[in-house]
């Protein structure tokens, strides 16, 4: 169980989350949608309490995991992967180094078997033969990629995607969404993705969530989201300066 | 002046708070150090960058500081018919003083700058969050190897520099200004006693401390973008040279 309970945040005195309360369905994608600046990294980091909330709670699997300590917390993370919006991937090593980075980290595994893992994980993604490259050789979709690998090297429970297509063409957006629910398929974790690609990001969508003002204004399938009668919900889906979402 | 006062306590509380969160950085770090599992690799890959890089530019500022040393020393020392002396004057400065304090600087500018800029960068790209989502510390994996790397790499930087400086105020001192060369060397060993070098090394070794920890620090909680990496850069290289320069004093007074 994934569930975020009246969470609350603000940065610098600006409230940025309201009291959001959301669970995210189990083996499923939820997508998060809103417009720029609503706060969906900011919900996406207390996921895996890279933020803490200045008041609510964020259960993983029962546990409020805004409570726990270094030891526990970092139990729960082994529970994540994480695609950034950037890719994040460390620049001073290859990647190959990067994706075999959390096995070498965390886990005892041998050297061969690393390989093996990551040179599945590189086909998977479409990056078999760029292992030996540096992320600052690679184009923007083949960071996401590799991202990618890395977050679903450790098989986690759950990923969270932020904003996974942002600043790529369409065709690459589509490849990466395709990608994304590809792999959700073949191994079943939880997907959380924060996205502005939209209707695209609907096709990968089990269900999606809008962020306005700080609160979660709607919950639903991405047929019923878009057929829902919120002026919140129309006016970003249509895309209108006009309406009860304030234009910065 | 209510206004005044109340604005100076609320800067000289942030002032405190910040020290503190400086200290608290440090003091974990040094806790991770010697957490199991140690990051060797880490370590010795930072002692390159560090120390191997760094020898080029401590080498060369060793090699004019000691040669000016010993133009100045000569003057000096002339005045007082003691051009003998030249040899412990320009050993003792550089031992004492000179090459822990310039040795610093040196690194401060060639390596603390990039460290800062690097954890900045990182910082400002998420590969921060990226360890910390990871379940790897980030302090234990990206500040704790270099703390140390700075505290073995520092002092022996300092002896090169020491080295490289003696030779070369004895090339202007004997070479140039005809001092003898026995006499250069017997007023050195005569007057060099290991207190001298200890208190060197101890410098240079608080020195690789101040410089590993506050670049760490200022790059680590930079804020994530451009102007805050370069923001952070700056305040890194100033600091560190202000409390290299406080520190020595004290340890001068403490040590003398």
């Amino acid at each position: 169980m994934i569930k975020v309970a009246n969470l609350h945040k603000s940065f610098h005195g600006q409230q940025v989350l309201k009291g959001v309360n959301l669970e995210f369905a189990l083996g499923k994608i939820t997508t998060i949608v809103g417009s720029s600046g609503c706060g969906k990294t900011v919900l996406l980091k207390h996921l895996n309490a890279l933020y803490l909330p200045d008041s609510g709670e964020v259960f993983i699997d029962g546990v409020d995991i805004t409570k726990l300590g270094q030891r526990e917390l970092y139990e729960i993370r082994r529970k994540f992967g994480v695609l950034f919006q950037g890719a994040a991937l460390l620049d001073s090593m290859t990647v190959f180094d990067n994706v075999a980075f959390p096995l070498r980290e965390k886990t005892r595994t041998g050297e061969s078997d690393i390989k093996k893992k990551v040179d599945a994980r590189l086909e998977q993604v479409g990056l078999g033969q760029m292992g030996r490259k540096l992320p600052a050789e690679l184009s923007g979709g083949m960071r996401k990629r590799a991202g990618l690998a890395r977050a679903l090297i450790m098989d986690p429970q759950i990923v969270l995607f932020d904003e996974p297509t942002t600043g790529l063409d369409p065709v690459l957006a589509t490849s990466i969404h395709q990608l994304i629910s590809r792999t959700q398929k073949q191994f079943g974790y939880t997907g959380i993705v924060v996205s502005h690609t939209i209707p695209q990001v609907f096709d990968i969508s089990d269900y999606v969530a809008m962020l306005a003002n700080g609160v979660i204004e709607n919950v639903s399938p991405p047929k019923a989201f878009c057929a829902s009668e919120s002026p919140v919900v129309q006016q970003f889906i249509q895309g209108k300066t006009e309406g009860p979402i304030q234009v910065l | 002046m209510v206004s005044f006062l109340g604005r100076t306590g609320r800067f000289a509380i942030d002032q405190i708070a910040g020290l503190g969160r400086m200290f608290s950085f440090l003091i974990s770090a040094l806790v991770f150090a010697f957490r199991p599992p140690a990051k060797i690799y880490l370590i010795i890959h930072h002692i390159k960058t560090i120390g191997v890089e760094s020898l080029s530019v401590v080498a060369l500022s060793g090699f004019f500081t000691g040669m000016v040393m010993g133009f100045q020393g000569y003057y000096s020392l002339r005045k007082f018919n003691a051009e003998s002396f030249l040899g412990s004057a320009a050993a003792l400065g550089l031992l004492r003083e000179l090459g822990p304090v310039l040795s610093a600087f040196m690194v401060t500018g060639r390596t603390g700058s990039a460290i800062a800029a690097e954890l900045g960068t990182m910082r400002a790209t998420e590969q921060i969050d990226a360890l910390e989502s990871m379940a790897i510390n980030p302090v234990k994996y990206l500040v704790s190897p270099r703390i140390i790397a700075g505290l073995i790499a520092m002092p022996l930087l300092t002896a090169i520099f020491d080295v490289i400086g003696i030779f070369g105020s004895y090339l202007v001192g004997v070479n140039l200004l005809g001092v003898s060369s026995g006499s250069f060397f017997a007023g050195m060993e005569n007057s060099i006693v290991f207190h001298d070098v200890y208190s060197g090394f101890v410098k240079s070794l608080s020195f690789g401390l101040i410089i590993t920890w506050i670049c760490c620090y200022k790059g680590f909680h930079a804020p994530p973008m451009a102007t805050g990496v370069s923001q952070a850069t700056t305040e890194a290289v100033v600091l560190s040279f202000v409390f290299i320069l406080v520190w020595d004093y004290f340890l001068t007074a403490i040590m003398l």
